[in-house]
């Protein structure tokens, strides 16, 4: 036992103590440098497909064909559901959102990695419990969900892409979603401060 | 003038999938940049003492829009050929702030929460399962709010349109508009952060 402890030089310690520091969670990028990064990705979106980005329309396309696999008669007679399903030529998953959504948590995946910011953690302020926490996680995805498909899109499909293209209704949208934020924001403020 | 590439015939559906998959990690890559994997501090937002989320997407927006402004004066993009959302004016806004409040109890949207997931935060894991429980509610009172869903629409119009102004003059006031705000946004945070270290 001496002899193990006797091979633990200070250089040893030291070597140790950086490989910690060095696994510790990196800073975010400067918010305008990174926007500029996302800016280009969406122009390269527009460039190559002639289309912006989405998120919620992955998520319809999966209700769909998850009600379309429980109850496919319902799923059909549901104009909304039906939609999404499309006629039977390709598989209502070998869809363009669908890969790219699956894309963006690898991409997340990837920045996380290499910043060190891999973490299974809740977040949230510390006023609140986790179970409360996770009981407004829930209520939120619920109003985000339906909120989303009443304004046929979300924030990276119409506030993001609408915004950049100028579409009137993104914009209109886009205030909303602040003014919408802004006005409950007192209310939750246990949640997160 | 042969971009959009895809609605020139450069390229097929399959490939597309691909590019969509590519794009898709760039999306994520730079959304976790930005610190957007984090729910408090998307929520932070709307406490006014981190205003990370409204730099990045105004930055993201004028990128995108100077860009693709250039791009069609140069004849290097054909903007006929960019798919733009028709508006549905009422709608949108109800849906924009029942999505707002949705945002600050929370704490994502869906594009978002992909990337706390990925990170290892539970409370996104749930959050996007509410997200298919409320795109679920839609779909089934979907027959009750279809009148709704399809009212006060104005087709395909944009902010040149409705205002009568060329297009790169609006470019122009929207990048004004958004320097403008950046300097607010400073400055808030400024005020905020030292009001909160006090």
């Amino acid at each position: 036992m001496t002899t193990l402890a006797k091979t633990v030089s200070p250089e040893d310690v030291a070597a140790q103590s950086v490989a910690k520091a060095d696994r510790k969670a990196q800073p975010y990028w400067n918010p305008y440098l990174a926007g500029v990064g996302l800016g280009l990705v969406l122009l390269a979106a527009f460039v190559i497909m002639g289309r912006g980005l989405g998120a919620s329309g992955a998520f319809t396309s999966l209700v769909s064909v998850g009600v379309n696999a429980v109850a496919p008669e319902h799923a059909q007679s549901n104009t909304f559901f039906s939609e999404y399903l499309g006629d039977a030529t390709h598989h209502p998953l070998k869809d363009w959102l669908v890969f790219e959504v699956i894309g963006v948590i690898v991409g997340g995946f990837i920045s996380g990695s290499l910043a060190h910011r891999i973490k299974g953690t809740v977040e949230k302020g510390p006023r609140i419990s986790t179970r409360g926490r996770m009981v407004f996680a829930l209520l939120g995805g619920i109003l985000m969900g339906f909120g989303a498909k009443l304004a046929r899109g979300c924030t990276s499909g119409q506030a993001l892409t609408g915004g950049a293209l100028l579409g009137v209704g993104s914009w209109a949208f886009m205030l909303a979603v602040f003014a919408g934020g802004y006005a409950v924001a007192y209310f939750f403020r246990r949640q997160w401060t | 003038m042969n971009a959009p590439y895809f609605k020139f015939g450069y390229f097929g559906d399959e490939i597309s999938l691909i590019v969509a998959f590519a794009i898709g990690i760039g999306f994520g890559f730079f959304l976790e940049r930005a610190g957007f994997g984090s729910g408090r501090k998307l929520a932070a937002q709307f406490y006014l003492y981190d205003m990370t989320v409204f730099k990045v997407m105004f930055t993201a927006i004028v990128t995108a829009m100077v860009g693709l402004f250039w791009l069609s004066v140069f004849g290097i993009v054909d903007l006929s050929l960019v798919y733009v959302s028709p508006t549905y004016l009422v709608p949108q806004v109800v849906g924009g702030l029942i999505l707002g409040v949705g945002f600050v109890v929370g704490g994502y949207c869906p594009g978002t929460s992909c990337v706390g997931v990925a990170t290892g935060k539970y409370d996104a894991m749930i959050y996007l399962l509410g997200i298919i429980a409320g795109i679920f509610v839609f779909g089934e009172m979907f027959p009750l709010l279809e009148g709704f869903y399809k009212s006060t629409a104005m087709d395909i119009v944009t902010l040149p349109e409705l205002f009568g102004m060329s297009y790169g003059l609006l470019v122009f006031l929207v990048v004004v508009m958004a320097l403008g705000g950046f300097a607010g946004a400073e400055w808030v945070e400024k005020k905020f952060r030292k009001g909160a270290a006090q």
